[in-house]
């Protein structure tokens, strides 16, 4: 019996070291649901503090508004608490948009592309910047760096491309009032 | 025992009324050259063509308007001569109803064709063929509107035995490919002999439905004249047996996993119009540039037209005697997996097969739907073998990932589910309304997933600025205090070399040798002075890593040092000038005795800030 005990304690002490889980894995999850705007709307520099944060218990699941309700949902499932309506201290949920440079405008002070978490600005020093759209995770954070005020927010436009079907509808119909009188004198 | 497996099978798929009877009265007409052309760029799947012309520009029939991009991709080519008014955003048919890029062309009214080029294509190359019919702007003309060059590429990846014409056109109302089949059976066949040729494939099937018997009759007699060994099946007339992987089943038995394309079980799918489009690119040289297209329905001569790409559905309904009064609206595609064209100004594209003019008692509006009762009819008529009544409950529930478990990218989409439902729910649109969310959040993945690595390697990249940052800064201190080291050490080499020095000249002066002999021992002095400080140097890293007296403590000791330094110095001096008549001599040496002080008074100071600075 002890030499089985002793067996199985080696076995799980090996094992703990073996295959140990490097990091956290509940940051990673949480990592996972959380839009990768990088915008610091929660309050924290980035999704992964937040992440880590939630993971910790220091904030709280409805700060991300890029997130939206499905994120707060998917968070609510994830940790196991009760699903709360996103806090409106940390702004509103916008249709996603990327940000534009005029470059007309642009003097080329690379101030932006020092505030871009996620190295979506192309420019150099006295040359005009730009931004690589498909890059671009519309998280504002380059518009209050600029000091010309040449950049601005556009909304995703629908092309056939990215559009949608929508969720099944069934009309309402007005019926005549004379109708429903003639179903009256029927019934 | 497979028989008696099947005999237990519910019958999968659908039989609606085929209403194919109106078009097939009269033969194929060829449309009137239209007054505009509007061709979209995006007539196929994948990416968009590059716009080779410019507004303006004068073209040709079948000349390259846009040539394939990317990968996945087809050409765009003219279908008359005549003037480019326009590149712009017009609206096409999609069911979004949204507008997309069109070159607008103005026929001349001339139709002069560009130098048409057929290829020999029984003793060419088949990768030079494969190559110049990704610029044929061929593609699946079934629907699907997949390039055709690509399906032709598969041969190197998988070996292809069998080639399946579709030609079951299984949905109602459509006659497009039963009037080709009558009419057009010589280059049909002649087409099949190229694809199978470009395959390598051992045989060929032609899959027809039983409903289609002229047809039938054509393609049997054209294949006997060419003497092919081309097999015609005919298939129970069932709806949706013209999806592929159906007829693949039905015409040679080999069931496609889900998981696997057709290619890789040897089998490639064509379609009867593809064919014909590929016999007249090889053999006579001409692009994709028309269609068969049937417009029926609520028309007054409901018929099949050859149109040209591009022409707008105005022109062709007016060639089909007009829509008549009560027409609601219009539909491209068949009644089960077409879709409601947004406006009636829309052109003719190369996924175009048919056009139903729509009127309330044609295709009455739905009845509402009411709660689904979970009869299973659904299940029992889908051909995919899918569970519609479960699809349904998730996709209504946007419980997405319960969808996709269910295998809902395998529906095809085609309305059977919808057809059979006693509660007329439209099941067809929630699984369109899913699919499409769900890319759409797969997409979102991708990009967030993106943003995650971009930043994480921003914040790496900022870390290792920093790192290397200090790491600089640390070798450069320590860099100024090995020079400090150096410089300590090296002060009593100059002092030593001015020794030398002095007695050198003072064996010139005194000697008064000749001035070789004086030049060789200077020489020799100098080297017996570097020697010494080399030695001096080694002892004192041997004695210890740097000297103990190397940074001065503190600002007293150091202007100690410092007023002992000059002092010596004043003192060697004034014997250098009693001793030494050669001023050059005297004020090398000052100068070299300066510098060493500069020197030492830098490191010194150095020394003291990065001592203050940690």
């Amino acid at each position: 019996m002890l030499g089985l005990a002793l067996v199985l304690g080696l076995g799980l002490g090996y094992a703990a070291l073996k295959f140990k889980v490097e990091g956290d894995p509940l940051v990673a999850r949480i990592d996972a649901i959380l839009p990768q705007t990088q915008c610091g709307q929660c309050g924290y520099p980035g999704c992964k503090p937040y992440a880590t944060a939630i993971a910790a218990g220091e904030a709280d699941i409805n700060q991300c508004p890029p997130g939206g309700d499905a994120g707060v949902h998917a968070l609510a499932d994830l940790m196991g608490v009760e699903y709360k309506p996103l806090n409106a201290e940390h702004g509103a949920p916008k249709p996603k948009s990327v940000a534009f440079i005029d470059e007309n405008t642009c003097i080329g002070c690379t101030l932006c592309i020092q505030a871009c978490p996620v190295d979506a600005i192309l420019g150099a020093a006295k040359h005009m910047h730009t931004i690589i759209s498909s890059e671009c995770t519309g998280c504002e954070l380059c518009l209050p760096p600029c000091p010309v005020d040449c950049i601005t927010m556009h909304p995703i436009a629908v092309t056939p491309d990215n559009w949608k079907w929508k969720y099944p509808i069934i009309p309402i119909r007005a019926v005549p009032l004379s109708d429903v009188k003639l179903k009256e004198a029927v019934n | 025992m497979n028989a008696f497996l099947n005999f237990f099978q519910p019958k999968r798929g659908v039989h609606p009324p085929e209403h194919k009877a109106e078009s097939t009265q009269l033969p194929i007409a060829t449309l009137p050259l239209p007054e505009k052309l509007v061709l979209p760029l995006r007539q196929h799947i994948g990416h968009f063509p590059k716009v080779l012309v410019q507004v303006g520009d004068h073209v040709l029939k079948g000349q390259l308007l846009a040539e394939a991009e990317g990968t996945v991709s087809a050409a765009i080519h003219a279908p008359t001569s005549g003037q480019i008014t326009a590149i712009s955003d017009a609206v096409i048919p999609h069911p979004s109803g949204l507008p997309d890029l069109c070159i607008t062309l103005l026929p001349d009214g001339k139709d002069t064709w560009i130098e048409r080029k057929p290829q020999d294509w029984q003793h060419t190359d088949k990768h030079e063929l494969v190559a110049s019919l990704r610029n044929s702007g061929i593609v699946g003309m079934g629907g699907a509107t997949f390039p055709t060059y690509i399906k032709l590429c598969a041969e190197s990846k998988c070996q292809i035995h069998t080639l399946i014409i579709n030609a079951a056109e299984c949905e109602p109302y459509i006659t497009c490919d039963d009037m080709l089949m009558r009419e057009r059976a010589d280059e049909i066949v002649q087409g099949i002999a190229i694809a199978q040729h470009l395959l390598g494939a051992q045989k060929s099937i032609i899959g027809i439905e039983d409903n289609k018997p002229q047809a039938t009759k054509a393609m049997e007699t054209a294949v006997q004249k060419s003497a092919m060994q081309t097999a015609i099946v005919t298939v129970p007339t069932q709806y949706p047996s013209g999806d592929a992987r159906q007829l693949i089943k039905l015409v040679a038995n080999i069931e496609v996993p889900h998981d696997k394309r057709a290619t890789q079980m040897g089998v490639q799918v064509f379609n009867v119009a593809t064919v014909r489009a590929l016999y007249r690119f090889f053999c006579l040289g001409e692009p994709a540039i028309s269609r068969v297209v049937t417009v029926t329905g609520n028309v007054n001569q409901p018929q099949n037209f050859e149109v040209l790409f591009g022409t707008p559905l105005p022109e062709l309904l007016k060639a089909a005697g007009g829509e008549k009064p009560n027409t609601t609206h219009f539909i491209m595609g068949g009644p089960m997996m077409g879709f409601d064209l947004p406006t009636n100004e829309v052109p003719i594209t190369k996924a175009a097969n048919c056009i139903i003019a729509a009127s309330p008692a044609l295709f009455a509006p739905p009845p509402p739907a009411m709660p689904c009762i979970r009869c299973a009819r659904c299940a029992d008529a889908c051909p995919i073998q899918l569970q519609p009544q479960e699809l349904y409950w998730f996709a209504k529930s946007d419980n997405f990932e319960k969808a996709r478990d269910y295998n809902l990218f395998d529906c095809i989409e085609c309305g059977v589910c919808s057809y059979v439902c006693p509660s007329n729910i439209p099941l067809v649109q929630y699984y369109r309304y899913a699919k499409s969310e769900m890319i759409a959040q797969d997409k979102a993945k991708e990009a967030a997933d993106l943003a995650r690595e971009r930043n994480e390697f921003r914040l790496a990249r900022i870390e290792r600025e920093k790192q290397e940052r200090a790491q600089k800064h640390a070798e450069r201190a320590l860099g100024a205090k090995q020079d400090s080291a150096k410089q300590e050490n090296s002060t009593e080499a100059p002092r030593e070399k001015n020794d030398a020095l002095e007695a050198n000249n003072h064996a010139a002066s005194s000697d008064a040798t000749t001035k070789t002999q004086a030049d060789d021992a200077k020489k020799a002095a100098i080297a017996a002075a570097i020697e010494r400080a080399k030695a001096a140097k080694l002892a004192a890293q041997q004695a210890g890593d740097a000297p103990k007296n190397m940074t001065p403590t503190n600002p007293a000791v150091q202007q100690e040092i410092a007023e002992i330094d000059a002092r010596r110095q004043h003192v060697g001096l004034e014997k250098a000038v009693e001793t030494n008549p050669n001023i050059d001599a005297e004020k090398q040496a000052k100068i070299a005795a300066a510098i060493e002080r500069a020197k030492v008074m830098k490191a010194a100071k150095e020394a003291e800030k990065l001592e203050k600075e940690p």
